[in-house]
């Protein structure tokens, strides 16, 4: 009896996974690009490997149930049936023939992209996508490892006159039109990353030292989201972007939005004394000195990086910042950085930012320093292990500034008040790494841990201040 | 990676064809007829009736495959990263040559020993370890010479890929050469006190397991060093 | 005259045994700690390995919490969640699985299957061991170590395997590289005794295709591991070397946070084809071993000699052989040259071949035998029937095109999870069940072990079968937490939830299978010498549990390992020692009935 109930288990099993397979909600996603040939391939696969499941299982179950032990009955004396074993090798053999072929056809479509492509480069860094258009030549600019730096993250070469007219793109997303081909030239500057987008079916390791790449044609319109899916560190799973395919006109009013190396380069740096004259507005509620007020909840600015304040008057400018209701004190801010109107306005009021003096904070919040310290190693990655900031991997700086501040803030990224945004990229990886700080007691810990690293971080430059005094003096 | 393929094509090559004829028209089902005919289905070893080898040479060629496997990998990875734009090759030092010299003396030295064996020579066995020991020893020393000169000329591992897979080429067959050191005192210490032949009859073997293995790391030498020259 | 002597040294006359010359320890710490009875230093392997599979298992439960319900638990941060990925990955691969199967069952069977006293090299046996228990013990320090495990992943990847970003960059990728070596030095003076043992130290009469499949599996795999070990020690030799000498091999011109490294020139790409040079293989000196044993069970519980004994032999040579090339399957979305993905697709799917006739030949087994649904059974036919699944999932990946939308997706972990770790699982547990008595001496509980069985296998079927999906939806592996991503449902989560809850099932049952074979020491009743009526030399022990040196006199072998049901005869198996004039006597009882 046992013998018959482990047969039917067999087949029910046989049954259900049949059943899993048609009626569960989880399959491949919409098919937004021409790769319907690996569409078609994977259902061939699971054509004739569902046959030979369904047939070897079954026939196993009836044999359970047909050969159950018997005293009386003798099993079969039969070492090996030539014939037999024949008829079944080739059947197998035709059926892995069935499924490989259609597979190398659609391989060999897939290396050899097509010559009037499109061409893009992705560059992929921990935890960030970039791109890189040819510009009008159609030819990329010289690019080395060894150039880049915080003001040239691509390692553009300066004066290679094919790189002059490249379009830069320096953040997470990016456009394409929709039904022409392009491939993707493929390459990371630090660590093995893989290019996915799980409509487009294709995906590529991303490997310093070579650049790899692939191809596709866009089918239809929408946001279709990038996944890094070579594991790359600590935060790979924050490792995001976007492809948008758009209709011609849309692509290319994007296109003439965005700059061009040259254009980069021959911007002109803020104007200080300008600078002064455009913070008299923000004075009032983060002081004079950019130190920062509790009571109107106004952040300190002194010491904060150059380009973290751009991103973030930018932010609050388009609403990418401070447009969720939740964020009340980032509500008051949108308008105000609206009082700029210009870039160059914006540029020269953090030029003048940049000249306040960073000064200590008080310290408001208290919590328990050694399991911060735990904590604030996963921060550590991006943010610096002394909350310096990095630019490079576009974390700001955490040590030095207001506490109470730093509370909020994460409190707003863990309940996506803040980051939620779709063009928020930075503020996404945010909501998902403030997501293991699950409880008030987590956040104020690890403030606490940061607070004490603001004496670390200004020593140096305090003492170099000194020095300097004492030199004067001499 | 051709290399590690050909490589392992060969001892697979060897596998396969020696068990293809074990197996080949053997009908196991069919149980032996009587007591004498037990050994009809294939012989205890598997191998040759009359001459079955010593399990310590079995298993020393299996060490021998897998070191084979380890160098074959090795210079597989070597060529691959050859081909790349920054390898500029090191001046091998023309110590190696001498070293190259005291090698091939070692593994004369050994077989003399082992020829020695056989003609139940005693003193002569002593002496062809004696001096195959030596010469294992100067052959690390002038190893260790030719690193210091590399170092002292400024190829420091780390500074070209090509000095890097130099070091670490030589390092790796200097160890199995300290490993096969150890073996030989053994087999050393069980002859050294030893007044008459027929003492030490039973523990001869090890003297040649140790000249097979010498003349096998000559072997592997010899190929790094042909490669590390042309490159 | 030299030749003479040459000839008195090596030269053993045919057909007689050399017996062996045991050592015989003298104090418990020789007998039971420095032992060199390879039986004992079987369980020592076997009880390590298992040892350490615990921890791998916690840490897998602790990787399914952190999946099911993601922001619940304040212990497990992306960090610590990429070091459990990692070593639940390196210990459940080598540490448990390759180590169970070459030093547990291949310690034990070998030397009793052939009918051999010990291994050739009892000395290096035990050493052997040793060199494991310190890699054992050196791979689980790194929990401990500033900066903890490495969490690059079981495949430990340079660059990223030893820049800062990734956990356990400080140490704990040292300490990993470090344990495994000291493990491939030890299994090298493991794999040479296996070898060495199956070639000479058969009895009279084994000759190679009289052989149990069990001993032909191991005897393959260790083949394989003895030259795929050498690619990972040659790996690892060299990432130590990137680390510590800041030497290239790997690592080429990179920026890390922001900074400019020394590194130049150095190919990861290079890395992965030795990783995976070492990597496939591996998969089967997993696989293999679980073939053999399974195939010998199959054939004992269903009263029938195996079914195309040559075709299993040659298949499993051929699946030897055929699994070095094809390594770059694991690499067709690596950033390879992609015309490689021609010849490696082909090569992989061709090794299909081999695979589904051991599969068919399985089945055919069962036809028209005379089954016994024991315990061991159970858990054999449960192989069977996931590592069907499995390998035709492998189909899907290894078809070059189909691995582009899947590769790095729960496809990939439900693939190898299904074939590689459910199906040998599943073989280590009927193995164990199915010699347990010999073994011990004792019966185990079997009610006990019929429940463990149904956990284990439903269980296990439901956790891998569902993740597939995920997969072809598009889920990454190796993602701490999915947060919200247009292309994956959010009934996904739902899903992933009740994987967990399965997995913890499965996890939690296994409290049957540890209570079962610890109280069956004591309590269970005691075993039959021979309790399911089989022919290998094992079971015609004059012990039970089989003493040091195994047999009293060396068995002569006179027939191969399936004489199962041989018509007219009574009783339904003839052991390999029962000579054709003992044989007469049973096949005349039949006559007088």
């Amino acid at each position: 009896m046992p013998q018959k109930i482990f047969a039917i288990a067999l087949l029910l099993l046989v049954v259900g996974s049949v059943w899993f397979h048609l009626w569960s909600p989880w399959y491949l996603t919409e098919l937004a690009s021409n790769w319907s040939s690996i569409d078609f391939t994977l259902d061939v696969t699971f054509v004739v490997c569902g046959i030979v499941f369904v047939v070897v299982n079954v026939f196993m179950a009836y044999c359970v149930w047909k050969y159950r032990y018997s005293p009386d009955r003798r099993a079969e004396y039969k070492p090996e049936d030539k014939r037999l074993e024949v008829w079944l090798t080739s059947i197998t053999g035709l059926g892995v023939a069935a499924m490989l072929t259609p597979g190398l056809f659609v391989w060999a479509d897939f290396v050899t992209p097509p010559e009037n492509a499109d061409e893009v480069e992705v560059v992929s860094q921990q935890w960030h996508w970039s791109f890189r258009l040819p510009g009008e030549d159609g030819e990329f600019g010289a690019i080395e490892s060894r150039y880049v730096t915080e003001d040239n993250p691509f390692g553009m070469e300066r004066d290679d006159p094919n790189g002059q007219d490249d379009v830069l793109i320096y953040n997470s997303t990016i456009h394409i039109p929709k039904d022409r081909p392009v491939r993707m030239w493929l390459r990371s500057k630090d660590v093995l990353h893989n290019f996915a987008v799980a409509q487009f079916r294709v995906k590529m390791d991303m490997v310093p030292g070579l650049v790899s790449y692939l191809w596709f044609t866009p089918t239809r319109t929408g946001n279709f989201e990038i996944l890094c899916m070579e594991l790359c560190g600590v935060a790979h799973h924050t490792m995001r972007g976007m492809v948008i395919v758009d209709e011609q006109e849309d692509y290319e009013t994007w296109l003439a939005e965005q700059p061009t190396y040259a254009e980069i380069l021959a911007k002109a740096p803020g104007d200080v004394a300008a600078g002064q004259i455009g913070y008299a507005v923000c004075a009032s509620c983060h002081g004079q000195n950019g130190e920062g007020n509790k009571q109107l909840n106004a952040p300190k600015l002194a010491g904060q990086e150059h380009w973290y304040l751009r991103r973030q008057l930018d932010y609050f400018k388009s609403g990418v910042r401070g447009s969720n209701p939740g964020d009340m004190y980032g509500m008051a801010m949108g308008p105000m950085a609206n009082t700029m109107a210009t870039d160059q306005a914006v540029e020269d009021v953090i030029a003048y930012i940049q000249t306040l003096p960073d000064e200590p904070t008080e310290k408001t919040v208290v919590g328990d320093i050694e399991n911060g310290k735990d904590i604030y190693n996963t921060c550590a990655v991006c943010h610096g292990k002394k909350g310096e900031g990095l630019a490079f991997m576009n974390a700001p700086r955490q040590a030095g500034l207001n506490d109470w501040y730093l509370v909020t803030q994460l409190k707003n990224f863990r309940s996506r008040v803040r980051g939620a945004h779709s063009n928020d990229a930075y503020g996404m990886q945010m909501n998902m790494m403030a997501a293991i700080l699950n409880s008030d007691e987590q956040i104020n810990d690890v403030v606490a841990y940061i607070n004490t690293l603001e004496a670390e971080l200004l020593k140096p430059d305090s003492q170099e201040q000194v020095i300097a005094s004492i030199d004067g003096v001499k | 990676m051709e290399y590690v393929l050909l490589t392992l094509a060969v001892v697979m090559g060897v596998v396969v064809w020696w068990i293809l004829r074990q197996t080949i028209n053997v009908k196991p089902w069919v149980p032996a007829a009587s007591t004498e005919a037990v050994d009809s289905g294939g012989v205890r070893s598997g191998l040759d009736v009359g001459n079955p080898l010593r399990p310590s040479k079995v298993a020393l060629g299996g060490f021998l495959a897998v070191s084979s496997s380890i160098f074959a990998l090795f210079i597989s990875a070597y060529s691959i990263r050859m081909e790349y734009g920054d390898w500029r090759p090191l001046p091998e030092p023309t110590l190696l040559w001498a070293n190259t010299g005291i090698l091939i003396l070692c593994s004369v030295f050994l077989h003399s020993a082992w020829v020695n064996v056989k003609k139940q020579n005693l003193g002569g066995i002593k002496v062809g370890l004696a001096l195959g020991s030596l010469m294992t020893v100067a052959f690390m020393v002038g190893q260790l010479m030719a690193w210091n000169q590399l170092v002292n000329s400024g190829y420091g591992i780390s500074g070209n890929p090509a000095n890097a897979f130099f070091y670490t080429l030589t390092a790796i067959h200097a160890l199995h050469l300290l490993g096969g050191l150890i073996a030989l005192g053994v087999a050393f210490k069980n002859v050294w006190g030893a007044v008459e032949f027929s003492e030490i009859e039973n523990k001869v073997y090890a003297i040649e397991l140790c000249g097979v293995y010498w003349h096998f790391f000559l072997a592997v030498w010899a190929i790094l060093f042909t490669y590390l020259l042309n490159t | 005259m030299a030749d003479v002597i040459h000839d008195a040294v090596d030269y053993v006359p045919p057909l007689v045994i050399e017996d062996e010359e045991l050592y015989h320890a003298k104090t418990w710490l020789g007998k039971y700690v420095f032992s060199q009875d390879a039986k004992v230093i079987a369980i020592q392997y076997s009880v390590t390995a298992i040892g350490v599979g615990i921890v791998a298992l916690c840490l897998s439960v602790l990787m399914r919490l952190q999946i099911g319900w993601p922001e619940s638990f304040a212990f497990i941060d992306p960090s610590n969640y990429l070091q459990f990925v990692t070593m639940h990955g390196m210990i459940m691969v080598v540490y448990l699985l390759t180590a169970l199967f070459l030093g547990g069952f291949g310690n034990y069977m070998i030397p009793l299957m052939i009918g051999a006293r010990d291994m050739a090299f009892p000395y290096a046996n035990m050493l052997s061991f040793w060199f494991y228990f310190a890699s054992v013990v050196i791979l689980l320090a790194s929990f401990f170590v500033p900066g903890g495990a490495t969490g690059a992943g079981w495949t430990l990847y340079p660059p990223q395997a030893i820049m800062p970003g990734t956990p356990g960059t400080d140490l704990g990728i040292l300490l990993m590289l470090a344990s495994l070596a000291v493990f491939i030095i030890g299994f090298t003076m493991g794999g040479l005794n296996y070898l060495t043992t199956t070639l000479q130290l058969r009895t009279r009469g084994m000759s190679l295709m009289r052989m149990p499949l069990t001993v032909w599996a191991i005897f393959t795999a260790t083949v394989l591991a003895l030259l795929a070990f050498p690619a990972l020690l040659v790996s690892a030799i060299m990432m130590t070397l990137d680390t510590v000498l800041g030497t290239s091999f790997f690592m080429p011109a990179i920026i890390s946070a922001g900074a400019q490294t020394d590194y130049s020139g150095g190919s990861p790409v290079l890395f992965q084809h030795l990783f995976w040079f070492f990597g496939h293989p591996e998969v089967y000196i997993v696989a293999l071993p679980a073939f053999g044993l399974v195939s010998d069970i199959i054939s004992v519980h269903a009263r029938k000699a195996i079914f195309g004994y040559r075709m299993m032999v040659w298949a499993i040579v051929a699946i030897g052989a055929l699994s070095f090339v094809v390594w770059a399957h694991h690499m067709y979305v690596s950033g390879m040259n992609p015309y490689f993905g021609f010849f490696f697709a082909t090569t992989t799917l061709i090794i299909a071949v081999p695979t589904a006739i051991k599969v068919y030949n399985w089945v055919l087994t069962l036809w028209r035998g005379n089954i016994k649904t024991t315990v061991p059974m159970l858990f054999a036919i449960g192989f069977v029937f996931t590592f069907i699944n499995g390998g035709l999932t492998g189909l899907f990946l290894g078809n070059v095109t189909i691995d582009l939308p899947l590769s790095d997706t729960y496809f990939v972990v439900a693939h190898f999870h299904m074939v590689m770790a459910v199906s040998p699982v599943l073989v280590v547990f009927g193995s164990i069940y199915h010699w347990y008595p010999k073994i011990t001496g004792r019966m185990y509980n079997d009610s006990m072990a019929r429940i463990h069985f149904w956990c284990t296998f439903v269980g296990s079927y439901a956790i891998y079968y569902p993740m597939h999906y995920l997969g072809i939806e598009g889920m990454p592996r190796r993602y701490f937490a999915y947060g919200e991503t247009e292309f994956i449902s959010s009934s996904s989560g739902d899903l992933n939830a009740a994987i967990s809850i399965a997995a913890i099932f499965v996890a939690i049952s296994q409290i049957f299978f540890f209570w079962n074979i610890i109280a069956s020491l004591f309590k269970g009743e005691k075993a039959d010498p021979n309790p399911w009526g089989a022919t290998t030399l094992e079971w015609q022990t004059p012990q039970t549990p089989p003493g040091h040196g195994n047999f009293d006199d060396l068995p002569l072998v006179y027939r191969w390992a399936y004489d199962y049901s041989v018509p007219g005869y009574e009783q339904d198996f003839i052991p390999q020692n029962v000579s054709p004039a003992e044989a007469e006597k049973m096949a005349k009882r039949v006559e007088n009935d």
